[in-house]
């Protein structure tokens, strides 16, 4: 019972960071119906800004200190990698996407396919291909309820986790241009005929999409110790099962997706064997596919001509 | 009469072949020997792998997945098949070619049985699934293999013979599977079953209509795919004395996109050129291996902005060299 409700504590701070990436999926895929590759590239580019951010606001001399490093410096090392990621989101969109934007649907994939290759093996020139250990910027503290070990490392996750996918959620449902990401997702053609500034909006969501993953990047590090320059291949992959397992293009299912998957993979790694605890993620997509490829929270979508 | 004909035929190119494995290993050095035979391999892979990405237009990008389950196949089964063969037979080169082409066909029906098992569920579904579960597919299909310890596990499998996989793979035998290869997917693209898998590339919905069996095209043509990439696979295994894990990691899939990108998307004499262009420039590139990837990414992406068909597009080369109008390679159209 203890060790169930320990893997369950783990399931959902790893699955919150997969529902963070997740969502950049499935906003992109719901409005340009294209795969974004490059999204888990994004979040790895995410942990490495922090990772100097981290490393320039002095990181170092407070763990040489024995203190902890203050909040507001770990908020501002979050902040500046979400940005950082928004930046770079909205320049390979403009970049590598618009171009293509129109062309058949092989083009962007292959395009896409191409900018995450492209970050990946940037990522390794510049960063090394050595796996680094992640700045401690937020010192751990353990405690135990109920005999299971929580530390506040996977609560801080579930917490900033779950306030950043609340603003999402008020943020598309209540701003303007959340309701014009909205429309474009209903039907691109009829919100351009609207006055709706499709790049713009386009834009927007690549910008939103990639700061998520960046913030999943943070805590990603936080929570496995080590970060390196191939990190968002699997992971980015996961996110994306688990956007498809909540229903791609539904943000909700986003959330519900990742948090299963998360869930899926501690269980698997504590009960089965820690070696399956990746085939797990392909198992459960291979079933979706078969069974309710709409995903959880889809909508069945009638294919017109 | 017809039979005799295609036998005299078939007869005769094997011959060339062979005149040129002669002349191949008395004019080149074993370095370049080398370069020749990784690019006939190339060319089966972006041959078979344009079938299911440029013809039928569902794109995989794991297919060194399917390459590692050949080459692991093939492997396996040629050790198992050389001892009761060598004993009916002897040692001559007929009981090895009995070998050789048998654990090379059991390869192909392996990949073509995994290929089968991949696509069945993620072909079904309309939109770029197939991508995303091929991609997972290579990935775990390498974890497995490392993780097989009767396959050696990491180190690889080298059969029982301390000194690895014999080396059967020669000049001959390449080039006489490329030609097998390229003549049954040229054959399959130009028959009207490859006119199905056309029409579903360009339309799905309208292919449909026509009641066109889409699905089952699909995740024929997928298998068959699958298949060609074992054979690849496991000529790639009696080359090397042994098949390692890591020769088939992602990268490898990306060569073999490149390959087909390159010469142009559902063009089967553009594959063949993208072999050729992958296995030299991999060469030409073995200093700067840590930017080849770099530099291919970027050419992935600056081919798809600037020319996303391809050097070819649909086209073949013969069909531009008789300067005859080729059937008109029809601009793929988005369906809303």
């Amino acid at each position: 019972m203890t060790q169930l409700l320990q893997q369950i504590i783990n399931g959902l701070s790893l699955g919150s960071i997969y529902a963070l990436i997740a969502l950049g999926y499935t906003m992109v895929y719901g409005i340009l119906k294209l795969i974004n590759f490059a999204h888990g590239e994004v979040f790895m580019v995410g942990a490495y800004t922090g990772f100097y951010a981290a490393g320039a606001l002095g990181v170092a001399r407070f763990e040489a200190n024995n203190q902890g490093f203050p909040l507001y410096l770990a908020i501002l090392v979050l902040l500046i990698a979400m940005a950082a990621a928004a930046l770079l989101g909205m320049t390979i969109e403009f970049l590598a996407y618009r171009p293509v934007r129109s062309a058949p649907r092989l083009t962007p994939l292959i395009t896409a396919i191409g900018v995450s290759l492209f970050l990946q093996n940037v990522g390794m020139l510049l960063f090394s291909p050595n796996p680094q250990r992640y700045p401690a910027i937020l010192s751990e503290v353990r405690f135990e309820v109920l005999g299971v070990i929580v530390t506040n490392i996977k609560l801080t996750i579930f917490a900033v986790a779950l306030c950043l996918m609340l603003g999402l959620h008020l943020f598309v449902q209540k701003t303007w241009t959340g309701r014009a990401m909205r429309a474009l997702s209903f039907n691109i053609d009829a919100a351009k005929l609207m006055g709706i500034d499709t790049n713009r909006v386009i834009r927007s969501t690549f910008a939103i999409g990639s700061g998520l993953a960046a913030a999943g990047g943070i805590l990603f590090g936080l929570d496995q110790i080590t970060i390196n320059p191939l990190m968002g291949v699997l992971t980015g992959l996961k996110a994306f099962v688990a956007a498809v397992l909540g229903g791609i293009g539904s943000i909700p299912g986003a959330v519900v997706g990742g948090l299963l998957i998360g869930l899926a993979e501690q269980l698997t790694a504590g009960y089965l064997s820690p070696e399956y605890r990746d085939a797990i993620t392909f198992v459960i997509l291979i079933l979706i596919l078969l069974l309710k490829p709409e995903g959880l929270l889809g909508v069945v979508r009638v294919e017109k001509v | 009469m017809r039979a005799v004909i295609r036998v005299a035929i078939a007869a005769c190119v094997l011959l060339v072949i062979y005149a040129l494995q002669c002349g191949v290993q008395a004019g080149f050095t074993e370095y370049v020997q080398r370069i020749i035979l990784l690019a006939g391999i190339n060319v089966i892979l972006a041959v078979g792998l344009n079938l299911i990405n440029g013809t039928t237009g569902q794109f995989s990008i794991g297919h060194a997945g399917f390459m590692a389950v050949g080459a692991y196949g093939a492997a396996f089964v040629g050790v198992q098949l050389a001892k009761p063969v060598h004993g009916a037979l002897g040692s001559g080169p007929l009981a090895e070619a009995i070998v050789f082409n048998g654990a090379l066909l059991a390869g192909a029906l392996f990949a073509g049985i995994s290929g089968l098992i991949v696509g069945m569920p993620s072909l079904r579904l309309r939109g770029d699934y197939l991508a995303v579960v091929t991609l997972g597919f290579g990935e775990i299909i390498r974890i497995l293999f490392n993780n097989a310890t009767f396959l050696g596990s990491a180190t690889g499998y080298f059969g029982d013979d301390p000194s690895g996989l014999p080396a059967y793979t020669n000049f001959f035998w390449v080039f006489a599977w490329v030609t097998v290869i390229v003549i049954l997917i040229h054959n399959l693209t130009f028959s009207q079953t490859g006119r199905s898998l056309t029409a579903i590339r360009e339309d799905e919905i309208a292919a449909e209509a026509m009641a066109t069996p889409t699905t089952r095209l699909k995740v024929t043509a997928f298998a068959i795919s699958a298949a060609t990439a074992g054979i690849a696979g496991g000529l790639f295994a009696h080359m090397q004395a042994g098949v390692r894990p890591e020769d088939f990691r992602f990268e490898k899939s990306i060569d073999m996109v490149v390959m087909i990108i390159v010469g142009g998307l559902g063009s089967i004499s553009g594959a063949i050129l993208g072999g050729i262009f992958v296995a030299v420039s991999l060469e030409l590139m073995r200093d700067l291996q840590q930017y080849r990837l770099v530099l291919y990414a970027l050419l992935l992406i600056v081919i798809m902005i600037v020319r996303p068909e391809g050097l070819l597009g649909t086209r073949e080369l013969h069909h531009l060299l008789r300067r005859k109008k080729a059937p008109k390679p029809a601009a793929p159209t988005e369906s809303s």
